[in-house]
């Protein structure tokens, strides 16, 4: 096992928008700053396969900014423990390598939330990013019929992708009724960037039809996903597609954050005014604070990023921008509550846990979430409850515990070389 | 509530005090199971899940061959979720001093109508591929087996429930008294004798016990069905187990039925934490390496730590505490908790008709221990 | 451009990118399924970011490969019937 050291003032975990802003303002602060991402290019997943000449406009000037600046990108690379204070291990292609930091910014972003309804484990109902980042990552959707379902803002930002490579979206059900998308356009309507943003997603989706207060209570196919059925409060019916893109909205990835220490509260990462966490010299940006979508994350990420250099004033710069994206962030979480019927999908058959195939006929029957863990190893399986987590959390209030080492599944060789010698 | 005491009140259903219930209701006792979290929430949900006959004293072996035949009758009736795996073990030796061990240990268990096999290097290879060249050989022991414990856990409170045993989940008991038990709420669960089956909190309710907390790590890969066959544990494992000194850690690996390997093992004393410890990790994960160099490349997809209730003479607690009447223990098991827990049952309840038992229960009284050290 | 590689995908060749995934690849060889699960479902990919794990596949002889992280590389051998 090859086994290397590094070593930084500053550490950001996470080269999405946040990350990405906290390590360039972290560098004009003149100190050495590392990014460690787990994807071979920078950019997260909002930013997923942007250039430096990109169209998305915020994505090019960012990446401009991080490549003309002296953070050093370490990736793809995978955090997977902490050996101690100050130390974080990490996985490559050239084995494990040893990251030691002054300060630490986390900014590990989100995930979709997948809620589990008959038919979700079929070939190719993914999630919506899902789907998405397969596109991204090369797979022709040219021609196929696609079925965008689930609940926020990402929906239309996906269909509109997906129907620019050609797919031919079918549909998008959003769950969140109309009277909330209407009162959510209309605190979107105070911002100005915000109205473009929304006209330019309109022409992208003209002539799809759009349902509110509607939802996917089934896939159907025999190994793959052929057809959908829809329901609203008032019909159900069936829509034959090829693919299925079906994410409920988004969840902190918080779990390198309660391994070092982190207090949560209400699920995400508690920070001051200067992002940092409970944990002295670890900060923590972007959606692990709060789902709270683009500018929230980079504002966030320049506070952190500049504060973790020594430059609080430089920090304070941008409390003003961060505290208007911050409203943003709570009227995204009004629309797009998740309403009562998604918790009535599953059948006892319908399997929720994916890694080990818990179905939900025997979690319902457990008192706790310890003990569906036990009894039925329900979140044991590799994903580490990163799936099976959200939706347990929603069908039965079941809180999610702490984080123990590897945080994601590495090579027993490599959890054996992350103790240093003592 | 039911009307009039209870025969007995079982405090813990881990694998011991579920087993204890199980058998009290088989004998038509009114009986109650106090839980304070989960079922099989301690070391039985922390552990491996061997059920292994040991011969390291003449009490140990007698206690684990009683269990482990227990649970050969039982292996039939036990639900599929138990995943009982007659996979087997066998005790690997790295060298000739070893193997010498390995001789001795045959003869033991052979005497004592034990079927075992003592594999050379060659069959050792057979048995186990993956296990590294030059290692001298091993002792096979065909009937032990491997099971997947807080199911079985569940499966004896089940069983006992279907008798009329009731469980109390989640009720913390705060005092062991004359009448009974008192909980946290101010009840009283009224019953004639009293059974502390609570593992490492037993010391909490009956003072003078003296079962100290050792931390134990494991860590558990993706599915490599096949990797290895049999539980293989290296000799040296007894030395760690024996060992009073602060940590030890030694090679001990099992097959789940899942595909998963479950690697383990360490021993650590006085440390309160249950936090993952990285060099203890590290040592372990590079003894198993020692003898697998194919774990290495294996995905490591958890890591976790647990107690076992360990006695200064690795013998478990079974039958009365002296001084008080109504109080029985059935704690202490260390790491054989899971292979015990039948034989504990049986023990315990002949104890509480007064009834003689298949095997000596002088080993594993607590009167055994020294005066001056009850309450 | 992205540089061109062959990968094999159950024994097949196909033509990749450097910027494919090796997910990319099992679907352009025309397999669905990644893997079976533990009840024996086909499954494909679920998050496409690599922290739902139903994209393991065999890469190179390595079991649970997450094949939406990993890029193609001239000669990966890709298995999906393991």
């Amino acid at each position: 096992m090859n086994n290397s050291r590094r070593s930084f003032d500053v550490l950001v975990v996470g080269a999405g928008p946040a990350g990405i802003a906290a390590a360039c303002c972290a560098t004009q602060g003149g100190v050495r700053v590392g990014l460690v991402d787990n994807n071979a290019r920078p950019g997260g997943q909002i930013w997923r396969g942007e250039a430096q000449n990109s169209d998305v406009v915020d994505a090019a000037s960012w990446l401009r900014k991080l490549a003309s600046s002296r953070a050093e990108i370490l990736a793809p690379m995978e955090v997977f423990a902490q050996p101690e204070a100050g130390k974080l291990a990490t996985t490559s292609s050239d084995g494990v390598c040893e990251l030691s930091y002054k300060r630490l910014i986390l900014c590990t972003g989100a995930r979709e939330r997948f809620l589990p309804f008959p038919g979700w484990t079929l070939p190719n109902v993914m999630g919506a990013g899902g789907l998405q980042a397969v596109v991204k990552s090369g797979m022709d959707i040219a021609g196929k019929k696609v079925v965008v379902a689930g609940s926020g803002p990402l929906l239309l930002a996906v269909a509109a992708h997906l129907r620019a490579h050609g797919a031919d979206v079918r549909a998008i059900a959003e769950q969140a009724p109309w009277s909330r998308l209407i009162r959510f356009g209309m605190a979107l309507a105070s911002r100005g960037r915000k109205i473009s943003q929304a006209f330019q997603l309109k022409k992208q989706l003209s002539r799809i039809a759009f349902r509110a207060g509607c939802w996917v209570a089934a896939a159907e196919g025999n190994d793959k996903v052929e057809s959908v059925t829809l329901r609203t409060e008032r019909k159900t019916w069936k829509e034959r597609c090829d693919y299925l893109a079906c994410g409920f909205h988004l969840v902190p990835n918080t779990e390198l954050a309660s391994l070092v220490g982190c207090e949560l509260r209400a699920g995400f990462v508690r920070t001051d005014d200067f992002q940092e966490s409970s944990v002295s010299g670890i900060y923590c940006a972007g959606e692990p604070t709060g789902i709270g979508g683009l500018e929230l994350s980079i504002a966030e990420g320049q506070i952190a990023g500049f504060a973790a250099a020594g430059r609080r004033e430089k920090a304070q710069e941008y409390f003003g921008e961060r505290k208007s994206q911050r409203r943003f962030s709570t009227a995204l979480e009004r629309a797009f509550m998740l309403r009562d019927e998604l918790r009535a999908l599953s059948s006892a058959e319908t399997i929720v846990c994916r890694c080990e195939d818990v179905k939900f006929g025997r979690l319902r029957e457990q008192p706790s979430w310890r003990a569906a863990k036990l009894q039925t190893r329900c979140g044991m399986g590799p994903c580490q409850g990163r799936i099976c987590g959200p939706a347990v959390e929603f069908l039965f209030g079941w809180k999610a515990e702490s984080a123990r080492p590897p945080i994601f599944p590495v090579a027993v060789g490599s959890l054996a070389a992350t103790a240093c010698a003592k | 509530m039911r009307a009039g005491a209870y025969d007995v009140v079982i405090i813990g259903s881990g694998i011991v005090g579920a087993a204890c219930a199980w058998a009290c209701a088989n004998e038509g006792l009114r009986v109650a199971v106090i839980e304070a979290d989960i079922i099989g929430g301690g070391a039985t949900g922390a552990g491996m899940g061997h059920l292994v006959v040991m011969d390291d004293s003449e009490a140990q072996f007698a206690l684990t061959r009683y269990s482990r035949s227990l649970w050969q009758q039982l292996a039939r009736e036990l639900p599929d979720d138990v995943e009982y795996e007659s996979c087997g073990t066998i005790w690997v030796a790295a060298d000739e001093e070893e193997m010498e061990a390995v001789r001795q240990k045959k003869e033991f268990y052979e005497t004592r109508g034990v079927h075992v096999e003592v594999l050379d290097a060659k069959a050792l290879r057979m048995a186990e591929p993956n296990l590294r060249e030059g290692l001298v050989g091993g002792l096979r022991v065909p009937g032990d087996a491997v099971i997947y414990a807080p199911c079985a856990a569940r499966f004896f409170i089940e069983r006992a429930q279907s008798r009329g045993v009731e469980l109390y989940l989640p009720r913390v008991v705060m005092e062991i008294t004359a009448e009974g038990v008192r909980l946290n709420d101010g009840t009283v669960i009224a019953a004639h004798r009293v059974v502390n089956a609570a593992g490492t909190w037993s010391p909490m309710l009956t003072p003078g016990i003296e079962v100290k907390k050792r931390k134990g790590h494991l860590v558990i890969t993706e599915r490599y069905a096949g990797f290895v066959k049999h539980q293989l544990v290296e000799l040296g494992y007894l030395k760690s187990a024996h060992s009073m000194t602060t940590e030890s850690v030694a090679f001990n690996v099992q097959p789940r039925r899942t595909g998963q390997m479950l690697i383990g093992s360490s021993r650590q004393f006085d440390v309160e934490g249950k936090e993952v410890d990285a060099n203890i990790l590290r040592r372990m994960l590079e003894r198993a390496a020692e003898f697998l160099p194919g774990v290495n490349r294996l995905s490591a997809i958890r890591s976790w730590t647990g107690f076992r209730a360990a006695t200064p003479d690795k013998l478990p607690l079974i039958g009365p505490w002296p001084g008080r009447e109504n109080l029985f223990l059935a704690t202490g098991h260390e790491g054989l908790g899971i292979t015990t827990s039948l034989g504990t049952a049986k023990l315990l309840v002949d104890q509480l008709l007064r009834r003689t038992s298949e095997i000596p229960t002088g080993p594993y009284l607590p009167s055994r221990v020294p005066e001056g050290v009850h309450a | 451009m992205p540089k061109a590689v062959s990968v094999t995908v159950n024994g097949a060749q196909v033509d990749a990118t450097e910027d494919m995934t090796a997910l990319v690849a099992i679907l352009l060889s025309g397999t669905t399924a990644l893997r079976r699960s533990v009840s024996g479902e086909p499954r494909g990919a679920l998050c496409g970011m690599g922290v739902c794990f139903e994209c393991g596949v065999t890469i190179n002889g390595e079991r649970h490969c997450r094949s939406c992280q990993i890029r193609c590389a001239q000669e990966m051998d890709i298995r999906t019937d393991e």
